[in-house]
C-alpha cells in the first residue's frame, strides 16, 4: 500500500533523523491493537484500504473502486516494466493488460495472505517476462485454497501492512544494497548477483504464511 | 515428508523476481510444490516485491488509459477456470506438466550401471534432466562449474557429509566435489540442473560427453 503524502513526508524526514519514527511506528501499533478488536475494516490514517476496493471489483463490478485502484497502480507498474527495459510504450500496454488481470482474477486474490501491492506485483512479473520473452517460469503446484469467504479481520490487516512496512524498511537500508534488492525485482540480476542477506525483516511475513499453510493441510487430512 | 535441505534465499529472491533461467525455475517450483516452509519464505520475497512496487517512482500513463483498460475488460472472455495442473506419482505438478505423467512417462536414456537420465526441453541458459540411480549404485563421481540443484523425488541419496531424501534440494556449486550413492530401497530419481556442463572424472562417460548431452 502507498503512504499518503503525510506518511511519505514522515518517512523522508525520518532519514534525515527526525524523531517522527517512533511516532509513526506507535501509531501503527495503535491501530493494530485496534483490529485485534474486530473493528471494522476501514481506510485509517490517510491509508486508503486497496484490499477492500479489489473485494468491490470482486463482488460488485465497482468501476469506481477499480479507477482507484487504477490510478494508484497503473503508474507504478508501467515504471517498475520501464526499469525492466520495457519501452514506454510497451509499458503502457502491459501496465494496462495488468491491470485487467487484476479485474479478471479478482476472485484469486486473497487479502490474508497478500497485499494488493504484493498481488499486482506477482500479474507485473509474469506479464514481464511473457512480454520481454524472458525464461519460462513454471509456478508451484496450486494449493486448494482461496480466499476464505470471510477472513480473520486481523490476518487481513496484518497482511495488507507488509507492503508500508517492508517499503520503510528498504527506505533504511544503505542506498547500495537497495538498489541491489530493487534490481533482482525488475528481473535485471543473475542468482549468483543477489545478495544472500537481504537485511530485511521477513520473519513475520514467512510465519504468518506457514501458519495459514498448517492450518489449511490440517483441513485437509 | 520431513525436509532437511531447502531453497537458499539467493534462490527463492531470485525465483521471486523472475531471474533465473528455466532449468532452475522448474526445480525451484517443484521443490516449492512439495515444501511448505519454502512456500511460505517465497510469499515473503514476493512481498517485498510488491515493496518495490509500492516504492517505484510513478510513470503517468496515456490519457485515455483507463478508459482503454475498462474496454479491454468488456473485451475479455469470461475467465475460464484453468485446470489446475496434476500431480503424477512423486512428480509435482509442475514436473509433471513438462514430462506429460509421471516417472512412467519418462522416456529414460540408459548412462550404463543401471543409471539413466532423461533431459527435459528448457531454454539454454541452464539445462534440467532427471535421474534414475538404483539402489546401492553410485552416480558417476562428478565435479561442478556454475551452479547444480538436485532435488530428490524418491529414494534417497547420501555423500561424504549427508543424506538427500525426498523433497531435499542439494545446492552445488564450484567447491564442491562429491560421489553420492543411491541408498537401498526404491532406486533414486532426482530432478537435476545446472547452468554448465557436468565434467564427469571416469572416463567412459567423459568420452560420451558430447553425444549424450550430458
Amino acid at each position: 500500500m502507498r503512504k499518503s503524502p503525510m506518511m511519505f513526508d514522515a518517512c523522508q524526514a525520518e532519514k534525515s533523523g527526525a524523531p517522527l519514527l517512533a511516532q509513526q511506528y506507535a501509531a501503527t501499533e495503535q491501530m493494530v491493537s485496534c483490529r485485534r478488536d474486530g473493528s471494522a475494516v476501514q481506510a485509517d490514517n490517510g491509508n486508503t484500504d486497496w484490499a477492500a476496493l479489489v473485494l468491490r471489483v470482486r463482488d460488485h463490478q465497482d468501476k469506481a473502486a477499480f479507477a482507484a485502484l487504477f490510478r494508484q497502480f497503473a503508474p507504478r507498474v508501467k515504471a517498475f516494466l520501464m526499469k525492466s527495459g520495457a519501452d514506454a510504450a510497451l509499458a503502457e500496454e502491459c501496465a494496462q493488460d495488468v491491470m485487467a488481470t487484476l479485474w479478471q482474477k479478482s476472485h484469486l486474490f486473497d487479502p490474508a495472505r497478500a497485499s494488493v501491492a504484493t498481488w499486482v506485483f506477482t500479474i507485473a512479473r509474469n506479464r514481464r517476462i511473457d512480454a520481454l520473452r524472458k525464461s519460462r517460469r513454471p509456478e508451484p503446484e496450486d494449493l486448494p485454497w482461496g480466499p476464505e469467504p470471510e477472513p480473520d479481520q486481523a490476518e487481513v490487516y496484518e497482511a495488507q501492512q507488509d507492503t508500508d512496512r517492508l517499503g520503510a524498511a528498504l527506505a533504511q537500508l544503505p542506498a547500495k544494497q537497495r538498489a541491489l534488492i530493487e534490481r533482482a525485482y525488475y528481473g535485471d540480476l543473475s542468482h549468483s548477483e543477489i545478495a544472500t542477506e537481504t537485511g530485511l525483516p521477513l520473519g513475520t511475513i514467512k510465519s504468518r504464511i506457514r501458519l495459514a499453510l498448517e492450518k489449511l493441510r490440517q483441513q485437509m487430512s | 515428508m520431513t525436509i532437511r535441505h531447502h531453497l537458499s534465499d539467493q534462490l527463492l529472491m531470485a525465483y521471486s523476481g523472475g531471474d533465473l533461467p528455466e532449468a532452475f525455475n522448474l526445480v525451484v517450483a517443484t521443490h516449492v510444490s512439495l515444501c511448505d516452509e519454502c512456500r511460505a519464505r517465497l510469499g515473503a520475497f514476493d512481498a517485498v516485491g510488491g515493496a518495490v512496487l509500492a516504492e517505484t517512482d510513478t510513470v503517468a500513463m496515456s490519457e485515455d488509459s483507463l478508459a482503454s483498460c475498462l474496454d479491454r475488460i468488456e473485451m475479455m472472455p469470461q475467465a475460464t477456470a484453468r485446470k489446475p495442473l496434476q500431480r503424477a506419482g512423486c512428480f509435482p505438478a509442475p514436473l509433471a506438466d513438462y514430462i506429460g505423467g509421471g516417472p512412467d512417462a519418462v522416456k529414460w536414456r540408459p548412462l550404463g550401471m543401471g543409471v539413466k537420465q532423461a533431459m527435459l526441453r528448457t531454454g539454454r541458459s541452464a539445462s534440467a534432466r532427471l535421474l534414475y540411480i538404483p539402489a546401492g549404485q553410485a552416480v558417476p563421481d562428478h565435479g561442478h562449474r556454475g551452479l547444480e540443484l538436485t532435488l530428490v523425488l524418491q529414494g534417497a541419496f547420501r555423500d561424504d557429509s549427508d543424506r538427500f531424501g525426498p523433497g531435499d534440494i542439494e545446492i552445488a556449486d564450484e567447491a564442491v566435489e562429491h560421489t553420492p550413492v543411491a541408498e537401498s530401497g526404491p532406486a533414486c530419481i532426482c530432478l537435476a540442473a545446472t547452468d554448465a556442463p557436468l565434467r564427469f572424472n571416469a572416463l567412459i562417460p567423459r568420452l560420451a560427453q558430447p553425444f549424450l548431452r550430458i
